[in-house]
Parts: structure tokens; C-alpha cells; sequence
């Protein structure tokens, strides 16, 4: 496959920074003046999953016209399979040394540990659960939607009503998934522990290389005969069905493909930031997945993850720099992008840009 | 709409680095004022100032920032002056954990007085342990934990909850129970506790009705006329309440109008404090009840004067205290007179300073911090007047010792939590002298 | 048990000779001057017992916390201008050195209520009698059947009458010494009176004689029934009431998202501004106009309507317009909005809730039929109906509301027939958000006044609007009602939580046959 310059930049800088930053914290001395915190890792773990957020936001609403409030839901059944997987991790370390369940269980009186936690213990299984979770949702969700051709704000109010369902849902102790609480106090994944500065590179690391594998899936998706359609759909989908294609079946893939790759950054989420618990799926952080891809640039992917590292850091940055302000700073800050850089942090690239990109050469 | 996916210019990138160059500069410039004075004791205060928990939890900042300016004025501590860290955790659990790691381990805080609910404990109690600070948690809580590195100053059901069952059924005779709460673990196990509780009373369990709600639930119609049908079986009936903050305006509002008066059916909250009755009016309410560990009524000087000093540092005279800010007093004061025991803020020599360390508490007396890092509390049980404050209509003779580990939990009876050597266990089970968790080597 | 002594020293003294009485209240003001609740409560019930002229005034100030005490056990009244007044004598004195207020607590509560309902039976007043007729109920105390009788025989008001019987029948049945006929005929009573209460105190009766027992089961069986009949007319009311929550919270954003296709998401703040607009009127009228204070909310109804309207026209001046044509964008801008007029509020007014009080007129409930029907729910839907009407009537039938459906419809046209489409855009979207300041000040009445009102309502109500049909009031106002009413019928069912998730789940496959919602706009415009 050949990269364009965009690309390459992208790839380089979303692996190179990681890398670096983990190899910085594992091989040089605390004191050193390079050190790199792990403070830094753990949030540049965190951006990064976030990024793959975005990215699957911005491959259904930039490239399919689907606007979805309510992505952080596939974002969170990911993040939630692997908190089951480290739950089960924990075994008889937990505060009640059972072998069998969980904490909150034991706390709530379980007996017995639920049909649905079986098989988590085991990582492949977690993993493949990570993925197929999402997706099914996705897939039934997307099949019955777009078959009856639900779309614009009823599909996005409607995936922002299925959010809060999950939300809702999860929320029930009767769940048996931690309900308000969540799931916390993780042990080790794959044998070593959470909190070691290792591990936690390694988790940057591996990252980084995900969030490259999907900007490269959803880069060859897009400028395939596919995505060409996909475009079509999102520009005018009346005239592309009078063409004789079937819009409901191509938005189907990708809609379900953006899931998963929604999933794996929940997945990868879990074991970084410690914690999942169910304000995961609150719309408001669907809402703001929506806004990370529109500072950066709809429908330009690197503008996703730009967007995602930008905005979060950004948080990251006012809430302890100016915690009585911060919000003041937020909301400024999309009400300028919203007005002065229509087409995101992207878009100031694109004015000075010598040759139109082929996506574009594509759409018209 | 087209879009297009742009290319990297030059100019473009060198734009990029300048904007990044500026963020970068102005990050230095902040972190040079966070750590140019090396003569300063740092204190982490980590409260949500905005989000849904901002409404409880922005008081609590504001309490912190009185003390610290408080014990400036005596002279610091260890000769040098306190720093206030604040940072915004904004209701977001994750980001708790993500602002205690910078407290921690960016800002170099001594200690962090915060949290707010029992999920942001949670969220950030791994973080503690990992880079071994200290953290003070001012609020009631469920209990079953004990960990080496959180003081728990709020308090623990039994601090609470059995007191106020036990007022009302020797008071007003009642009978028959309803406990509604919402929906998340404080009620769900206080609720587990009391049941067990009523139940070794002889209380039949078709004589309690349990009720869990969403968060913020608003719509209180039919639950509100549920209890008023459960109270008509000719039992003197109580509802005790574990509703979290926000869902209270609406559910006192609709018992109130529904006609529900303190006298046929009283309701005593664990989670409505003087604060909350500020938000609410007060008149229909009167006669219902509260089960603290401090009120703003309570009459003593210690009192007195923190109210007075209170309501100057906020300069609103109508400002009211509750029983957070009373945790919150308590344990930097703990905090303070360990450090000064100690003449060190490191973690280790603190944790191990705190316990024992009594100090006044705002209800007249002295509040303890015991092996166990939960401190002892007088229980107050108060009747709503209609000026928004409490009339304590009971007290419990002495201070109450926190159990962090309830009795009435079947998988919890046998522990004990002891951070003294040679113990130093979090949940040690007395009965096969194992250390299931929080054994720090 | 105490409360029967005093009842029964109430009979020994009413024979006792005159002095022993005035002893007895000389021992009841004595008890009352005290810091014990036990004390005081037994010093309510001998006083009421006593007959003493001044006994209504001392226990009418005791109940409303105004009688004070000094150390010497002496008692006095504290008057509203800071004065007070000796209580046996009635004597005004200046200064009565350090007094501590008697305190109050339920049981002195109930204790107060029964005496100064006996007290009470034969005031001139209609409304008092009823209120203590009904206290007497609620004591059921067989003390209280001599007084009860004699008012009964005064009683020319039916309603306070049957009320008086029914206490008389609450006393008959809690007397020891009544005939089993009487017993079977007070059941019989209560048996009409049929609601909560009186189950309730029917079902505390305990060792009746087996003939009376038999007819109270049959009696609670009975009013069992007739509120098991009224349940779904009273469920049909919660959902009602819910519902007219939600298209409050809703209308506006039918104009603003519905009419002219704005995705607002700073809509929930124009409510949370119409509730702070509530809050401020209220505090200045009670610092400015207390004589007027009970009518704050009709105030406040205009003043919400132009606060919110006049920031609406500003963001949509300031805002909106640059972003016609990009609905998306106007979703990421608005709710960077929101989080700024968040903030905003927070600092101004605080973090904290605030106290909007509830005027006297939409406080308590009433009786219709086994249906409680509450009066601040009654008030919302009322106003719901009329907001509604209003709207409608305002887009029918003013010039404005020509104009505006002309500019939703066709734009060009519009402006080619001269009319200034910018203005009116600006207007329209201050009328939505004018209607979204009204349901503030409902919802004041009902919920948390804080910076995050808004919030708990935006995500229902761009359901509603989905539901009912973008772009249709009357799709809105009916997919808020049925909304509404689903919830309430699942909520005894299904709980609170798994309701509002099943109908989130109907409402998701709904959509899916419907996808334009019930009431779908027809022909091209439906397409963009």
C-alpha cells in the first residue's frame, strides 16, 4: 500500500511519540532530565484509546453520513469485557479471598458466579468477547435501523437512547456488573501486574500499534471501491440506491466494523486507566467522542485522533490548571472550532494543501 | 457536504509547532508556579467542581481552603507554609484516578483530602496504595474496606444507620419498615445491614419493603404513594432513607404534597444534611429526620466558632455547616498534629503517627483515629425544623467505634482491619488468623 | 399508655372539685418548661386536659416554636415583633431574660395535634373545624367522644359533620367500654370513608370483639377493592402529569430542533435559566414585596419567558446564524454553550441547589374519588395545556407565526416576498427558548434548582421530539403523554429503572417502524 505524506505523518508520529515515551520511562533513571513520568504513560495510554474512538466515530460519520451519539456504548461493552477478564484475574486476592467470584458479588451475597462471567478467565475468550459484543449490538442494532431506512437525527437520538438504555442497565446491581461502582482494583493482566511502570508501557506501546493497525483498516476502507460507495451513501443516498446499490448493506459493515474497533479501545482502556464502571456509556461522552472528530477534521481520520489527543488533552491540562474555569475554556474552545475552523484543526492544513487528497478527487 | 482529507504542508506544520511551542510554554509557566516554592507542605484537595458531584462537593474544597489558610496563619506546619493543590476531577471516575496520580506523583502533595461517593474512592484507592500517599475520605460510606493508605472520616453504617433504627423503634414504635434508596452500593449494603439488623429484632420480612431508584430520579408519584399504601396496614411505618443527594428535592417535594407528615410516616435520611436543606423548602418537611455525626445546631464554642469562621471565610452569613465539613475538619487536624508528631510529611511515618492521634470534634468532644483508619463519631439523630437546621432529638451516650467489616455480612463477620504492628492488615479474619487483603510487607 | 392516663385524669378531674383543676395546669405549665421531650409532651396532654383559658394559646405557640422558657420554669409567648408575652397571664414583658425555646419533637407533634384538635372542634371557623375534626381522627381517642358528640350536635356544615362522625367512629372503636353495635356501625362508617387513612387505622385495631373483627376484615377487603378500581385512574394521572414534564421540557425544543431544525443541546439551559429566573424573582419579591410573595410564580412565568428568549435571540444572533445549513456543527457548538452557561450559573449562584419555594395555592393535595390528585402536578399540567395552546395559537394565528412557518417552509420564497428571514430566525429561536424559560419555572416546582437541571431533562426531550414527529406539535404533545404514561404504567411492574429502560428499548423499535416518528412531515421537506 502506498503511503501519502498525511498518512506517513500520522502513522509515524502516532507510533514514533508512544514509543519513545515508553522507552524513556522504562530505560532512563527517575532523575534523569529525559525521564518521561508514568504519570505521562498513563495518559497517553488513556489519549490514544481515546483516539480509537474517535477514529471509529469519524469512519461512520465522515465517511457513511451516520452521525452516532451513542458510540461510547461499544467503547464501554469493549472496556467492560476486559474488566471481566481482570476480575477474574484477581481470584482469591479480592478483599474476601473467593476464588470464584468477584467482590461485588460476595458484597451482595452471590452464590454462584453468573452463566454470562464464565470464560472470561481465559484472555483469548475476553478478547474475542471484546470484539463480538460490540459488534453483534452493532450488527442487530445497524439491521434493523438501516433496513427501515432510519436516518439523520432520528438514528442519532435513537443511538443516543440506546446509550442511555446500557447505561441505565448497567447502572442495576441486579446486573451482576458492578453496578455504579463498576469494576476496580485490578491485579495483573496476562500474569503481570497492572500497575508495574512496565506493564503500563508495554499497554502505551501496544496501543499505538492498534490504533495504527485501525487507521490503516479504515484508511484502505475508505479509498477502496467500498469506501467510494460509502461516500456516495453519506453525499446523497437516494440517488446512490437509484444507482442500484444497496446503501443499508455497505453502512451495515462499516457501522459494525467502527464497533469493533470502538470495542478494542475500551478493551485497551480498562487495564490503563484502572476503573470502568457505567457512566462509561453516559451520552455526554458519545457527545464528546462526536466533538474530538469534529475539532480535528470530519472525515479525514487523521483528524480524529488529532482531535482526540488535542481536546483530552486539553481537559487534562484546564481541569488542573484552571479547575473553576476549565469549562469556560472547553466550551470556548468548540464554539471557535465550530466557527472559524468549519472543517477542524485538519482544515488549516487543507487551505495550504498544493494537490487535492484522492478522497476528494473521489466525491465529485 | 464534501470533506476532504487534507495534506500536511510545510507551512502548515510549522504553524502546528508553533501552537504546540505556545501550549508547551504556557504549561511550564504553570508548572514553574506549581513547584517554584520549595518551602511549601502541598495539599491535595480532589472534589469535583463541576458535574453532578459538584453540588455536595464544592463546599468541601472551600472547607479545605479555610483550613490551610487557618493554619498558615498559626505558623504552617514543620515551619514551613501549606499549598493548597485543586484540581477538577468533574464527576469523572476515571479522571479521579488520573488527578490523584498528578497530585501524587506530579505536584508532590503530602496528602489529599476528597472524594465524594463510594465510586470515586474506589477509582483512586489503587492509585493511593501504588505510590503510597494519603488520602482522607470525609463522607458516610458503606464500609467493608480498610485500606492502609485512607483515612476514613466519615461514617460507617454503624455510625449511622442502626443508631437511627434503633431511635425509631424505641421513640415512635415502628414497625414496619420501607427502605428505599438508590440504586448503588452504599444503600444497597446499608440496606442489607439493616434488614439483617430488623430482622434479629423480630421484624416480620413482609413488615419491610425495599425500594431502589436511579440516580437523579425525579418522578416520585407512584413510589411516594407505594410507601403512603405500605404505611396504611396499621403499623406504625418509617421510611429510612439512603436516597442520594439529588434525588431528594423531588422526593421530599411529592411526600410533602401527597400529605405524608413526619408524624403518620416519619423518614430519616442518611444523606440529607443542612446543605441539601438549603436547596429544599423546609416547611412541609419539619419533624422528618436525619442521622449524622455532627450538626450545624450542635451547641458548643468549638462549634461556634467554626460557623463564625465559616461564614466569614465563604462572606455569606447564611452559609450553612454539615457533617462532611466536620470530617473534613477532623481529619486535617489528625493530619496536622501526626505530621507535627512525626516532623515529617512522609507517607509511612504519617500512616503510622495518624493512628491514636485524637483531636476535638465540633459536638463537643474528641474524635479518635483508630487501628482500623475509621475514627470514633458521637451519632446525632435530628428532627427538620422549618429554619433548614436540625433539633437533635437523640445522641448516643458515648463515641461509636466504626465496624469497617459488618457483622451482618455473612463473608465479613470475621474480619478485623488492624494497621498497627504487628498486625498491619486490612481484613484480617480472627477466626483462621489469615490476612486476606491489604497486606503491606 | 400515658396518653390514656391523661385521659383518664381528664375524667377524674372533670368531676374534681375547681382548685385541683387550676393545680393541674399549674403541673402542666410547670412541664412543659422543660428540656425533656417526655416531659413536655405529658405537659401538652395535661394542659388540653385542664380546660385552662390560656391552654389553645400555649400550645398554638408551642406548635408554631414560639413559646420560650426561662430557668425558673417560668413560660412565655415570643410575638412577631420580638416582644414577649407572659403565657398564663398573657401579660406583655419587656425583657424576660435568658429564655430557651421549648423544643418540639414527633411525639409532642401528635400530642399537640389531638389537643388542639379537641380544642378546636368548635371554632366559628368552617375550615378549622374540618382540620380539627380530622386531627381528632387521625388521635382517635376515646377522650375526645363527649366533645365530639356536643359538636356534632352543633355541626351545620355536611362535610365537617360526616368528618366528625368519622372521628366519633375512630374514637367509638379505640374506646374500651363501647357496645358491639356501636363498633359494627363506626366500622361501617369508615367503610364509606374508604381511603388510605382509614385502612389504615382499621388495621391497627386489635382485639375487637369477634363480630366487629369480622366486619373491619370485610371493611378493608372492601376499600382494598375500590382502591385496586381507582389504581389505574391514578396510574392514568401520574402519566399524565409526567407527561406534561416532559412536553414542557420538550415544546421549546419542538420549535428550535422541530421547526427549524437546530440541534440545540444548550436547550436543557434555557430551562435551567427559566429556574434560576424563578429563584431570583423569589428572592427579590421577598426582600421587596413580601405582601405579594404567593403570587411569585405568575411572575416569574413572563419574566422566565423574556430571560430565556433574549439569551436564545443572543446565541442565535451571535451563533446559530454562522452554522445554518450545518446541523452538526450547531450540536458541537451549543453544547460547548452548555457547558459554558453551566459554569456560568455555578459561579454566579453557586455550586449548591437553590430554595425555590412552592406558593400555599400548589402545595398538598386533593381528594377526588379514591384519586389523589396533587396540586403542584394539577398546576403543570394546566400550564402544560395552556403553554401549548398558547404556542399554537401564536404559530396559527399571529403575523408572526405566518412568517415564521413561512420560513421553515420555503426560505427563498420567503425572503422573496419580503419578508427578513434573519430576524425572524432570531425570533423563532427566542420563542423556543422563551417556552423552554416557562418549563424552568415548572420544573422549579418539582425538581433540584442546580446548574444541572438542564442536563437530567435534554437527552428525554429530544426523544419526545423524535418520537412525536420532528417538526409537529401535536406529535410532540402526544409522544410526551404516551411516553409519560407507558413509564408509569411499567414502574409498578417493572420498577423505576427497568420502566424507563423497556420504554427507551419500545421507543429504539418504534423508530424502526417509524422511522419519521408518529406524525411524519409529508412531502420535501421530509427529506432533508
Amino acid at each position: 500500500m502506498k503511503l501519502d505524506r498525511t498518512a506517513g505523518l500520522t502513522l509515524g508520529l502516532t507510533f514514533g511519540i508512544p514509543l519513545t515515551l515508553a522507552l524513556l520511562n522504562q530505560t532512563t533513571d527517575v532523575s534523569a532530565a529525559l525521564h518521561v513520568p508514568t504519570y505521562v504513560i498513563a495518559l497517553a495510554g488513556k489519549y490514544l484509546c481515546f483516539a480509537m474512538l474517535a477514529l471509529a466515530v469519524d469512519l461512520v460519520w465522515g465517511f457513511a453520513g451516520i452521525l452516532s451519539l451513542g458510540h461510547a456504548a461499544f467503547f464501554a461493552l469493549g472496556g467492560y469485557a476486559m474488566g471481566m477478564y481482570l476480575m477474574r484475574q484477581i481470584g482469591s486476592r479480592g478483599v474476601y479471598g473467593n476464588a470464584m467470584l468477584p467482590d461485588f458479588m460476595v458484597f451482595l451475597g452471590w452464590k454462584e458466579l453468573p452463566w454470562y462471567w464464565h470464560g472470561f478467565e481465559w484472555f483469548p475468550f475476553a478478547m474475542f468477547m471484546a470484539l463480538l459484543v460490540p459488534g453483534l449490538l452493532a450488527m442487530g442494532f445497524g439491521w434493523l435501523a438501516f433496513r427501515s431506512r432510519v436516518t439523520g437525527v432520528y438514528l442519532s437520538i435513537i443511538t443516543q437512547a440506546l446509550t442511555y438504555a446500557l447505561l441505565l442497565a448497567f447502572f442495576r446491581n441486579d446486573m451482576g456488573f458492578g453496578g455504579n461502582n463498576g469494576m476496580t482494583d485490578f491485579k495483573d493482566i496476562l500474569g503481570f501486574p497492572v500497575q508495574a511502570d512496565g506493564t503500563r508501557s508495554a499497554l502505551l506501546v501496544i496501543s499505538a500499534a492498534f490504533l495504527c493497525a485501525q487507521y490503516l483498516v479504515a484508511r484502505s476502507i475508505v479509498r477502496s471501491r467500498f469506501g467510494k460507495v460509502l461516500i456516495a451513501v453519506r453525499d446523497t443516498e437516494s440517488r446512490t440506491r437509484f444507482l442500484g446499490y444497496r446503501p443499508e448493506a455497505y453502512k451495515l459493515v462499516v457501522w459494525t466494523l467502527s464497533a469493533v474497533m470502538a470495542g478494542i479501545g475500551g478493551a485497551l482502556y480498562v487495564p490503563q486507566v484502572g476503573i470502568i464502571n457505567p457512566s462509561e456509556f453516559a451520552p455526554a461522552n458519545s457527545i464528546e467522542a462526536v466533538i474530538w472528530v469534529a475539532v480535528g477534521g470530519r472525515g479525514t481520520l487523521t483528524g480524529a485522533i488529532l482531535g482526540a489527543v488535542i481536546v483530552n488533552f486539553g481537559k487534562t491540562w484546564f481541569t488542573g490548571a484552571l479547575p473553576n474555569l476549565w469549562l469556560y475554556a472547553l466550551g470556548a474552545l468548540f464554539i471557535f472550532v465550530t466557527l472559524f475552523l468549519p472543517n477542524g484543526v485538519m482544515g488549516l492544513f487543507a487551505a495550504r494543501a498544493k494537490k487535492p487528497a484522492p478522497e476528494l478527487e473521489a466525491a465529485e | 457536504m464534501a470533506f476532504n482529507e487534507p495534506t500536511f504542508s510545510r507551512r502548515g506544520l510549522a504553524r502546528l509547532g508553533a501552537a504546540a511551542a505556545t501550549i508547551a510554554a504556557l504549561g511550564a509557566v504553570k508548572s514553574a508556579a506549581a513547584q517554584g516554592t520549595s518551602g511549601t507542605i502541598k495539599v491535595g484537595i480532589l472534589h469535583s467542581l463541576s458535574g453532578t458531584m459538584a453540588i455536595s462537593e464544592t463546599t468541601l474544597r472551600d472547607v479545605m481552603l479555610m483550613l490551610i489558610e487557618q493554619q498558615n496563619a498559626k505558623g504552617g506546619l514543620l515551619g514551613k507554609k501549606l499549598e493548597a493543590v485543586v484540581v477538577d476531577p468533574a464527576s469523572n471516575w476515571p479522571l479521579f484516578a488520573e488527578k490523584a496520580r498528578q497530585l501524587i506523583s506530579v505536584d508532590k502533595c503530602a496528602a489529599t483530602f476528597g472524594c465524594w461517593t463510594s465510586v470515586s474512592r474506589k477509582s483512586v484507592l489503587p492509585v493511593f496504595e501504588e505510590l503510597n500517599s494519603i488520602l482522607f475520605y470525609p463522607v458516610q460510606y458503606e464500609g467493608q474496606e480498610c485500606s492502609r493508605n485512607v483515612f476514613y472520616t466519615g461514617a460507617a453504617p454503624n455510625q449511622q444507620a442502626i443508631p437511627a433504627v434503633d431511635y425509631l423503634w424505641n421513640e415512635s414504635k415502628v414497625k414496619r419498615w420501607v427502605l428505599a434508596g438508590t440504586d448503588y452500593v452504599y444503600p444497597r449494603t446499608t440496606n442489607q445491614i439493616l434488614e439483617a439488623y430488623l430482622i434479629s429484632k423480630g421484624v416480620a420480612k413482609e413488615d419491610i419493603l425495599t425500594n431502589y431508584t436511579p440516580f437523579g430520579h425525579s418522578d416520585w408519584q407512584n413510589i411516594v404513594a407505594e410507601i403512603k399504601k405500605f404505611g396504611s396496614a396499621g403499623k406504625k411505618t418509617a421510611v429510612v432513607s439512603t436516597i442520594n443527594g439529588d434525588a431528594n428535592v423531588p422526593f421530599y417535594k411529592e411526600l410533602g404534597n401527597q400529605g405524608i407528615k413526619a408524624t403518620d410516616i416519619p423518614v430519616v435520611a442518611f444523606s440529607v444534611g443542612e446543605e441539601e436543606l438549603a436547596g429544599i423548602d423546609t416547611k412541609p418537611l419539619v419533624g422528618h429526620l436525619a442521622a449524622w455525626n455532627y450538626f450545624q445546631s450542635e451547641d458548643n464554642a468549638d462549634n461556634k466558632k467554626f460557623i463564625a469562621a465559616w461564614k466569614a471565610f465563604t462572606k455569606n452569613p447564611k452559609r450553612t455547616t454539615n457533617d462532611p465539613m466536620e470530617a473534613h475538619v477532623i481529619g486535617f487536624n489528625m493530619w496536622v498534629k501526626a505530621v507535627e508528631a512525626a516532623g515529617t510529611t512522609a507517607s509511612d511515618a504519617v500512616i503510622d503517627a495518624l493512628i491514636g492521634t485524637a483531636v476535638p470534634n465540633l459536638t463537643g468532644g474528641y474524635s479518635a483515629m483508630m487501628p482500623n483508619h475509621h475514627i470514633t463519631k458521637p451519632v446525632l439523630i435530628g428532627e427538620i425544623q422549618a429554619d433548614g437546621q436540625f433539633n437533635t432529638v437523640s445522641r448516643t451516650a458515648g463515641l461509636v467505634v466504626a465496624q469497617e467489616w459488618s457483622p451482618y455480612v455473612a463473608d465479613t463477620k470475621d474480619l478485623i482491619g488492624d494497621w498497627r504492628s504487628p498486625l498491619k492488615c486490612g481484613a484480617f479474619n480472627v477466626k483462621t488468623g489469615a490476612c486476606t487483603a491489604g497486606k503491606k510487607a | 399508655m400515658r396518653r390514656f392516663f391523661a385521659i383518664l385524669l381528664l375524667a377524674a378531674l372533670a368531676l374534681a372539685p375547681g382548685p385541683s383543676k387550676a393545680d393541674q395546669a399549674d403541673d402542666a405549665f410547670a412541664a412543659l418548661a422543660s428540656t425533656s421531650f417526655d416531659s413536655v409532651r405529658g405537659g401538652v396532654e395535661q394542659l388540653s386536659a385542664s380546660g385552662h383559658p390560656r391552654a389553645a394559646a400555649v400550645i398554638g405557640a408551642l406548635q408554631s416554636g414560639k413559646l420560650y422558657f426561662r430557668p425558673d420554669r417560668a413560660l412565655f409567648i415570643k410575638q412577631d415583633d420580638g416582644g414577649y408575652l407572659h403565657a398564663l397571664t398573657a401579660a406583655a414583658i419587656a425583657d424576660p431574660g435568658t429564655v430557651k425555646p421549648v423544643r418540639v419533637n414527633n411525639g409532642i407533634r401528635n400530642a399537640i395535634d389531638a389537643a388542639l384538635g379537641a380544642m378546636r372542634l368548635f371554632s366559628p371557623d368552617t375550615a378549622t373545624r374540618l382540620t380539627a375534626a380530622e386531627a381528632v381522627f387521625h388521635a382517635a381517642e376515646a377522650g375526645a367522644l363527649p366533645a365530639l358528640n356536643k359538636a356534632i350536635a352543633k355541626e351545620s356544615d355536611p362535610s365537617v359533620r360526616l368528618r366528625m362522625e368519622q372521628a366519633r367512629a375512630a374514637a367509638i372503636l379505640s374506646s374500651a367500654d363501647s357496645g358491639e353495635a356501636d363498633r359494627i356501625q363506626a366500622v361501617s362508617v369508615l367503610r364509606t370513608r374508604a381511603d388510605i387513612d382509614a385502612r389504615g387505622f382499621l388495621a391497627s385495631l386489635s382485639g375487637q370483639p369477634p363480630a366487629v373483627a369480622d366486619a373491619i376484615a370485610v371493611a378493608i377487603t372492601a376499600i382494598d377493592r375500590k382502591a385496586q378500581l381507582w389504581s389505574v385512574a391514578q396510574s392514568v394521572y401520574y402519566g399524565l402529569s409526567l407527561g406534561s414534564v416532559l412536553l414542557l421540557a420538550a415544546a421549546g425544543l419542538a420549535i428550535t430542533f422541530g421547526v427549524m431544525g437546530v440541534i440545540n443541546m444548550a436547550h436543557g439551559e434555557m430551562v435551567m435559566i427559566g429556574a434560576y429566573t424563578t429563584f431570583a424573582v423569589q428572592q427579590f419579591m421577598r426582600a421587596h414585596t413580601p405582601g405579594m410573595y404567593g403570587a411569585s410564580l405568575l411572575f416569574a412565568v413572563p419574566l422566565a419567558f423574556m430571560v430565556s428568549g433574549t439569551v436564545g435571540i443572543v446565541i442565535e444572533r451571535t451563533l446559530i446564524r454562522w452554522l445554518y445549513g450545518r446541523p452538526l456543527e450547531t450540536l458541537l457548538a451549543t453544547w460547548g454553550l452548555s457547558l459554558v452557561l453551566q459554569q456560568g450559573v455555578r459561579t454566579i449562584f453557586g455550586a449548591n441547589n437553590k430554595d425555590v419555594d412552592t406558593p400555599s395555592w400548589m402545595s398538598g393535595a386533593t381528594q377526588l374519588g379514591g384519586l389523589t390528585l396533587t396540586w403542584n402536578r394539577m398546576y403543570i399540567i394546566l400550564f402544560s395545556a395552556i403553554v401549548l395552546a398558547a404556542l399554537m395559537a401564536a404559530l396559527r394565528y399571529t403575523s408572526l407565526g405566518l412568517r415564521m412557518r413561512a420560513v421553515t417552509q420555503n426560505r427563498r420564497m420567503a425572503a422573496a416576498m419580503g419578508i427578513r428571514t434573519p430576524w425572524i430566525d432570531a425570533l423563532t429561536f427566542g420563542l423556543g427558548s422563551g417556552v423552554a424559560g416557562m418549563a424552568g419555572v415548572a420544573l422549579s416546582q418539582i425538581d433540584n434548582v442546580s446548574p444541572n437541571l438542564g442536563q437530567s431533562y435534554i437527552i428525554d426531550s429530544f426523544m419526545v421530539v423524535v418520537f412525536g414527529g420532528v417538526g409537529n406539535l401535536w406529535g410532540t404533545t402526544l409522544g410526551a403523554l404516551t411516553l409519560g404514561i407507558t413509564n408509569k404504567f411499567l414502574e409498578p411492574v417493572a420498577g423505576a429503572v427497568m420502566a424507563k429502560i423497556v420504554v427507551l428499548v419500545l421507543l429504539i423499535l418504534f423508530i424502526q417502524r417509524r422511522p419519521r416518528g408518529m406524525f411524519p412531515l409529508k412531502g420535501r421537506a421530509a427529506e432533508s
